[in-house]
């Protein structure tokens, strides 16, 4: 990126000079993440619509990425500008793993997303903001970890569960009533679709499983082995399983009272 | 006043060609050999930092003989080509044919500009393809010449004498385990014809393998997994044997 900046800066995206504008620019927006930690890895969610204004732009568009072997981007905000941040993060830990010889630490790539996130406040301001969440496995501690930001690139690392994008309310607060602390990776894929789910239900730029399509949430899991997404078929069962007791029970699992 | 000595261009050149010949020869040599699943990077390499093999790219690996410093900066270079590259297009636009020019021009420029001394280096570029037949090795001696290698190739001090054996030797399809003792052996002549032994953890290996899953295919092969694949031969030769024996008992 320092190389970049020098020799062609107009290729960074903080470099652009953004032309004056009146009110809002209308682009593509991508909505929920979530994110949620279990004993021996992470998993990071997102569902699958991107709106502009109250359009659904796209049904199927994908926002969640991996950034390396051990760690995982998953993209809110401006559609556009999130994913060209993302094949830049992905370029940067390739670039300096293959110069340097060793991977960054967790912190160190988590720390380089909140400086490309800061890069991008003048655009942000216009309301082309992005805000990702960054989830990984940190080999040096054993141990899945979740970092979010804010949109001038404050980043803080979250314990148990995180979520952002418009239908994040939601899905925050399904997941802390959901949330236990030894979740294996088959609950927290589940914990998670449920979530996203909940976020549907409420939130009318997040998007629910689409049955008919064929299009389910994209579900990734981070753990020593690395990074895997579940294929359309492990990620369609999870979904079928959840709208089966949905029918029965329209709002969800059920936590107890007291 | 003094007039500096006349020197003829032929035999400036010759100088220059001389003294990086004889910087690289002092340097040990390394082996870049195809086998059945990829191409094989094998080199007497007593250093575990400081590599002699590297990733540029997905498919494209990076050997280098001669002065450290020197290639490391040339290897940078590729890999700052390469990602730059792969960013701005795509990432199948980054070919080993693109990467070898580069490097051709760069030190072929070296080489000729009279102020800077010549790269004491040889360089193996390598990219492996979906099939044995789309590998591409290329070889950059110190002048910035490029050859087009199929097969196996060997840069470095004994280059000659270990490609020779070699050319003889290598054939396609030759498994990971027999194209590496194979190099190793190819490495551990001596230019007398005596063999010398190069311990397992005297060697770097590394390889460019079509068959991994991931889009990057460079992988190093260190540790238990190197002195697996040096002792399959001989010892799965002497297993056969044996359970060919006991078959019969």
């Amino acid at each position: 990126m320092d190389f970049l900046s020098e020799h062609q800066p107009e290729m960074l995206p903080g470099n652009r000079r953004l032309p004056p504008t009146q009110g809002v620019i209308e682009a593509p927006h991508g909505t929920t993440i979530v994110a949620v930690t279990f004993p021996g890895g992470v998993v990071l969610a997102g569902d699958r619509r991107a709106t502009m204004g109250n359009v659904i732009a796209q049904r199927d568009i994908e926002k969640v990425f991996p950034a390396d072997e051990y760690s995982a981007v998953g993209i809110a905000g401006t559609a556009g500008l999130a994913v060209e941040m993302v094949k830049l993060f992905q370029l940067e830990l390739e670039h300096f793993e293959k110069v340097e010889g060793a991977q960054l630490s967790l912190e160190g790539k988590a720390n380089r997303l909140s400086t490309m996130i800061r890069s991008n406040l003048g655009m942000a301001m216009q309301g082309l903001a992005v805000v990702p969440l960054f989830a990984g496995y940190d080999v040096d501690r054993e141990k899945g970890r979740i970092f979010s930001y804010d949109v001038t690139g404050g980043r803080s690392e979250e314990h148990g569960y995180a979520a952002t994008g418009s239908g994040s309310i939601f899905a925050r607060g399904a997941m802390k009533k959901l949330f236990r602390d030894d979740l294996t990776e088959e609950q927290a894929t589940t914990l998670v679709v449920q979530a996203l789910y909940d976020a549907a239900d409420d939130d009318s730029a997040t998007g629910g499983p689409d049955v008919a399509r064929r299009i389910y949430p994209i579900v990734t899991v981070i753990t020593e082995d690395g990074f895997r997404r579940l294929t359309e078929d492990e990620s369609s069962e999870i979904a079928r399983s959840i709208l089966e007791r949905r029918l029965e029970q329209p709002d969800g699992p059920r936590a107890a009272l007291l | 006043m003094s007039t500096p000595f006349y020197v003829s261009p032929q035999q400036a050149m010759a100088d220059r060609a001389e003294y990086a010949r004889k910087g690289i020869a002092r340097g040990r040599s390394l082996v870049v050999l195809q086998y059945a699943d990829g191409i094989v990077f094998v080199g007497e390499n007593p250093s575990r930092a400081l590599h002699k093999f590297s990733e540029i790219y997905d498919r494209i690996g990076f050997a280098a003989a001669g002065k450290y410093n020197e290639y490391e900066n040339l290897r940078i270079g590729g890999v700052r080509y390469a990602d730059l590259r792969g960013y701005t297009y795509d990432r199948d636009d980054v070919t080993a044919r693109g990467l070898a020019n580069v490097y051709a021009q760069t030190l072929g420029t070296i080489f000729s500009s009279a102020g800077e001394k010549p790269y004491e280096v040889e360089l193996v570029v390598a990219e492996v393809g979906e099939t044995p037949d789309g590998d591409q090795i290329y070889r950059l001696p110190h002048d910035g010449s490029i050859v087009d290698e199929h097969g196996s190739v060997a840069v470095g001090g004994n280059a000659e004498l270990i490609s020779n054996y070699l050319d003889q030797e290598h054939r396609e399809g030759m498994s990971l385990a027999e194209g590496l003792k194979l190099a190793v052996k190819a490495l551990s002549r001596e230019s007398n014809g005596t063999q010398r032994e190069i311990p397992a953890e005297r060697l770097e290996v590394a390889v460019l393998d079509r068959t991994r899953p991931q889009a990057r295919k460079f992988k190093r092969i260190v540790g238990r997994q190197l002195s697996r694949l040096l002792e399959v031969d001989g010892a799965s030769t002497e297993a056969e044997s044996s359970t060919e024996g006991s078959d019969e008992e």
